[in-house]
């Protein structure tokens, strides 16, 4: 047997040196953005698309007042929906670190918050406990679904994001059945008339409706900010940000742009993968309360169902790639996304009086992904 | 090296054979379980099946060309349904019923589908590796954009006369067209009923043109360029085949087919949900060539055929089998469901996992060959 050669030379410092001219962007470089036009510099640092969506949106706030919707109203909602809609998004970054990919898997986490809310309800919690309780009960659901959909997704390196779709499709509709089977008694969940099944929508009024939302809730004229579920969703993009900063974080970042790298750096490429998986099916439990929390109602059955194709392009348009995200994505994505689904509706809808706001979410979000998917991606295990 | 994985085929065909064909196994005991209970007669079954297979193997036939071609299992099959249904609201909107409609359909749905594949094709050679998941956003994609045209543009801008699919606003086409006109009129024609059994001879005679089609394209030039590519495209690339061309052209193929193939569905059917007929089809077709026992990388006409009978024969016993079993029928209706989607899940994983074995087995015989070399260079 070989030995494997060995570098002598090795030192920490050596180490951060590589890491980070292995983490570079691959865009462009600054000479390259100086010999530039100031409209092409642009274009390259912000991306195209992301430039269309934002222009389209400004002018949508723009337009707005003279629609006759108040101009107010408008900004309360899509920061509403934001709200909603940010943990969601806040989960596709650990996979996208790792080298998974997109997480189309979402609603495999989607389920565990599921379950940890109406088996919150069940054991009978109210109020904002409840929510709480929702919280404890599917951490350890999430935990292991996780574990096994990442010891899956290690099976299959470099074909993730199919599988992980098929994965998410199979376990809601396998969830479909559960609904109906599991032994849930609360009155207010299940069918009135035949005393079992879960209902497909279930009213959260009394257990933990806004209880995040209301909290320090700033309301001036027309313009409601609900601060709670932004401060929830800043911890734990925080918490996010830090983790990435950590050894543990850095290794995943490696493994995700480098594996063959990383795994010379001695770094256990199935185990900080795995992690990853972990972290993305957690937080997207924790999405999905957060969402229900301001929507006011679980929703069952089918509704996961495609509930991941929004936070994938709210965090493409947001500026990340397949193998490439970070916090200021998430946000900006979020918010753009979020403020395309509120504003078309109710501008297009005075201006060509016809509703196309369904049809140009589903072009945008989905001309979003394939543009993506499209781009050569450097790094990866494709 | 700790674990060494080799070649060396399992001493027992029995369990050989199982291994292989665990899929279609596992259906044919799931639907040896839910006939009896489902409480179907032998006649109606059989009916149902022979005109599921008249109306879907058409239409499942079009994955075969992009398996051969390496590019997995085509999401993007939707396209050419979506080209179909274009072809029959225009051929509805002219009022031309009948055999002579369902031809012109045909005719008018191959620019359509030469065009989507083009698209299609194009964007799949933008992402090679991925084309599964790529394939599977574009249906989505252009499933909005096809909503833009026939919801906003089939009116105003593009000519629609006919008021019975015209929404009342003037503009955009109804959720439904009726095709009851035109409906099975290629089943009926030439038709024969032996014991109870309407067995459409002129629709499987279709069937077994594109059969034909399919098994003599295998055998051509370009067939065999595509096979080349599908086993590995740098080698292709390398004896001078044209890659992009060729996988650009399997994907044309099968958009077109595709179409016809939905005109086939459609025309069976009697009624088109403007919005909504092509969103499940894709799953649905995949999932049925899959139960017969393809892969993502091999598939054949028999699978098609065996996959349309089990999946199907699945589908029709599942709802009242599930009643029977736990007395709520929604049961069944998820069931059948879970099981589509399950099998695609399981077979995309089995490829995977054949595939990284595949390519770990080639890094260690690369590793033992040099091994040797080294060994002799030594000595």
């Amino acid at each position: 047997m070989k030995k494997e050669p060995k570098d002598n030379n090795w030192s920490p410092s050596k180490l951060n040196d590589e890491m980070n001219s292995v983490l570079s962007t691959p865009e462009a470089s600054p000479l390259q953005m100086a010999q530039m036009s100031p409209l092409r510099r642009l274009v390259a640092s912000f991306g195209l698309p992301r430039l269309i969506i934002t222009a389209f949106l400004l002018l949508m706030f723009i337009a707005a007042p003279f629609t006759g919707s108040d101009f107010w109203t408008q900004v309360s909602n899509t920061i509403n929906r934001f709200s909603w809609n940010a943990v969601l998004v806040l989960a596709m970054v650990p996979m996208i670190h790792s080298g998974c990919g997109l997480n189309f898997g979402l609603p495999l986490g989607i389920i565990s918050g599921l379950l940890g809310a109406t088996m919150a309800i069940e054991f009978g919690f109210t109020g904002p406990v409840s929510f709480f309780m929702a919280i404890v009960i599917s951490t350890p659901i999430a935990i292991v679904l996780g574990m096994g959909y990442g010891w899956l997704l290690n099976k299959i390196k470099g074909g993730e994001m199919m599988i992980a779709t098929y994965v998410g499709f199979s376990s809601v509709s396998f969830m479909c059945m559960m609904w109906l089977l599991l032994p849930y008694k609360s009155p207010t969940m299940v069918w009135g008339y035949a005393g079992k099944g879960l209902r497909t929508t279930i009213s959260l009024e009394g257990f933990y409706d806004k209880v995040l939302a209301n909290f320090l809730q700033i309301n001036i004229g027309t313009l409601s900010i609900p601060t709670g579920t932004i401060l929830f969703f800043a911890l734990l993009a925080f918490l996010m940000w830090a983790f990435l900063h950590t050894k543990t974080g850095t290794a995943m970042t490696a493994v995700g742009s480098n594996p063959a790298f990383a795994k010379a750096a001695g770094i256990n490429i199935d185990k900080t993968r795995m992690l990853s998986v972990v972290i993305s099916t957690w937080l997207a439990a924790v999405g999905i309360l957060v969402y229900q929390q301001g929507f006011g109602f679980i929703q069952l059955y089918m509704a996961p169902f495609y509930m991941a194709l929004p936070a994938v392009s709210a965090i493409l348009i947001g500026g990340a790639s397949v193998n490439k995200a970070s916090i200021a994505n998430v946000v900006i994505g979020t918010f753009l996304f979020q403020g395309m689904v509120t504003m078309t509706p109710t501008v297009m809808n005075s201006i060509i009086q016809m509703d196309m706001s369904e049809v140009i979410r589903v072009i945008v979000s989905q001309g979003m992904i394939l543009y993506a998917l499209t781009r050569k991606t450097k790094g990866g295990n494709n | 090296m700790k674990k060494k994985k080799t070649l060396r085929p399992e001493g027992n065909p029995i369990v050989r054979f199982i291994r292989n064909n665990t899929v279609p196994i596992m259906f044919v005991l799931i639907c040896a379980v839910c006939i009896p209970l489902s409480g179907f007669s032998p006649s109606y079954l059989l009916n149902e099946i022979v005109t599921r297979m008249g109306r879907n193997i058409f239409l499942i036939l079009c994955l075969l060309i992009p398996i051969m071609a390496g590019m997995g299992l085509n999401f993007g099959m939707t396209l050419g349904a979506m080209a179909g249904e274009i072809a029959l609201i225009f051929v509805a909107d002219w009022q031309i019923w009948g055999i002579p409609g369902v031809i012109l359909a045909m005719i008018l749905s191959i620019p359509f589908s030469i065009l989507l594949g083009l698209l299609c094709g194009k964007l799949l050679n933008m992402s090679k590796g991925r084309e599964m998941i790529t394939s599977y956003i574009i249906s989505f994609f252009i499933n909005g954009l096809y909503q833009l045209v026939v919801l906003y543009m089939m009116g105003p801008i593009i000519p629609i006369k006919h008021f019975s699919i015209k929404l009342p606003r003037g503009y955009g086409i109804r959720n439904t067209v009726s095709l009851l006109n035109m409906r099975q009129v290629l089943d009926n024609a030439l038709s024969v009923t032996i014991a109870g059994v309407k067995i459409p001879i002129l629709t499987f005679a279709i069937i077994a043109v594109l059969c034909l089609f399919v098994t003599w394209f295998r055998k051509t030039k370009l067939g065999q360029d595509m096979r080349a590519v599908g086993q590995n495209m740098e080698v292709a690339r390398a004896a001078g085949i044209n890659v992009e061309r060729t996988r650009l052209i399997s994907i044309v193929i099968s958009t077109v087919i595709a179409g016809f193939g939905m005109i086939i569905y459609l025309q069976n059917m009697g009624n088109l949900s403007t919005y909504s007929s092509h969103s499940q089809i894709g799953m649905f077709c995949i999932a049925a060539l899959l139960v017969g026992g393809a892969s993502v990388d091999k598939a054949n006409i028999g699978n098609v055929f065996l996959g349309v009978i089990l999946f199907h024969t699945m589908f029709i016993v599942a709802p009242s089998a599930g009643a029977k079993i736990t007395g709520d029928s929604m049961i069944g209706e998820y069931f059948r469901v879970f099981i589509s989607y399950g099998v695609i899940t399981v077979a995309l994983v089995m490829y995977e996992a054949k595939k990284r074995r595949a390519k770990s087995l080639a890094g260690h015989k690369l590793a033992q060959d040099q091994l040797t070399e080294d060994k002799e260079a030594a000595q």
